[in-house]
């Protein structure tokens, strides 16, 4: 069976807000707010958006600016573009892509118990670094 | 425990800037998986090992919720070991850019004035900074700045990991600083206007950064120094 996609097209503007309970993909220009709570939303190369954005999932083409909350994943492809602050437990980027912000994968319902990785080298005390030492590689100093 | 300069066995032998390439390709896309063990360079990515990188590593993980400002360009595989592994928010700042802007307008010189009205809000906000090799491509009022932004920035016992070159290089190029692991450095190059590189010494670190107590310092074979800063209480 062939489900529709929901798309915006490349000369669509919409100022406002935006909200669905299927998957989208926009290619023209958002202002504003959207709201995907289950879904997927993905920008294309075209698309431009300047919104706060809240979905499952969102994969990212083209430009955003603004804040990204995803409760699975924020994907920003080689050629996008995110300006804002992103949550997402995952978040994935690459090469060629741009972005500035801040991100926070931190699970906010994660059980305190949850095991960590395990860092090989521990913090030294101060005391115990000599005044100088060297191996074959570097040199304390 | 891993000793420095040992690598699935073998010494690495930092006889380059950042180590000799060893040939091993990494997986398909370039990217690098978090979590994994990845053991080699591949052609013009040397990996290097870092002593004062899992220093500080450990010492961010041991912070709750820890906030780390990395001044260098995003790097997907780093955001994913940094969030997923070490459990830090980051703020992707990429001072790089922002060189590379000036260095294209010719503003250079203006760079520190720039920097001045960077990082507006962040005073006393990080608990770790990701300098990378930054400093090698500011001039001396620049540095001040970005020294003294940095210093601010940082809350007390926070940690600051920079690398400082020990010559000037007409190389027009970025490295763009991948972990590969707790203890290992990926390290890549991409294109540059700015060719210029600023050599610091000691004395110039030591009055760039005071009221900061230098917690490690290592000088590599490649004449690179690692320092790893602390912000005391």
């Amino acid at each position: 069976m062939n489900e529709e996609l929901a798309s915006i097209g490349k000369s669509i503007v919409i100022n406002g807000e935006l909200s669905g309970s299927e998957d989208l993909t926009i290619e023209g220009r958002v202002d504003g707010k959207i709201e995907l709570r289950d879904h997927v939303l993905t920008v294309g190369p075209n698309g431009r958006i300047k919104a706060q954005v809240s979905a499952k999932a969102v994969v990212i083409l083209g430009q955003v600016t603004g804040n990204l909350i995803a409760t699975e994943k924020v994907d920003i492809k080689e050629n996008g573009s995110v300006e804002g602050d992103i949550v997402a437990p995952r978040v994935a980027i690459a090469d060629g892509s741009h972005f500035r912000g801040s991100i926070d994968m931190q699970k906010k319902d994660q059980p305190s118990s949850v095991e960590r990785p395990h860092f090989k080298e521990k913090p030294e005390s101060k005391a115990s670094v000599p005044a100088a030492s060297v191996t074959n590689d570097y040199a304390r100093v | 425990m891993l000793s420095i300069g040992q690598h699935n066995g073998k010494l690495t032998g930092l006889v380059t800037r950042f180590g000799r390439p060893l040939a091993r390709p990494e997986n398909g896309n370039g990217s690098v998986v978090a979590g994994s063990r990845p053991a080699a360079a591949i052609d013009g990515e040397p990996v290097h090992s870092s002593k004062t990188l899992a220093q500080f590593l450990s010492m961010v993980f041991a912070r709750p919720a820890a906030e780390l400002v990395d001044l260098g360009p995003v790097i997907g595989s780093n955001v994913a070991f940094l969030g997923e592994r070490v459990g830090c928010k980051i703020h992707v700042e990429d001072l790089y850019r922002d060189i590379e802007r000036h260095a294209r307008e010719g503003t250079l010189d203006q760079f520190g004035e720039f920097l001045g009205t960077r990082f507006p809000a962040r005073a006393r906000s990080a608990d770790a900074v990701l300098c990378w090799d930054v400093f090698d491509y500011l001039a001396p009022p620049a540095a001040a700045v970005l020294a003294d932004k940095v210093k601010r920035m940082l809350r007390p016992h926070g940690l600051m990991l920079a690398f400082f070159g020990a010559r000037a290089s007409d190389d027009a190029h970025y490295t763009r600083f991948c972990i590969e692991d707790e203890s290992h450095l990926r390290a890549r190059h991409y294109p540059s206007a700015c060719t210029r590189r600023w050599v610091l010494q000691n004395r110039d670190i030591n009055f760039l950064f005071a009221g900061l107590e230098i917690f490690d310092s290592l000088l590599l074979k490649s004449g690179v120094r690692e320092i790893l800063f602390r912000k005391p209480l």
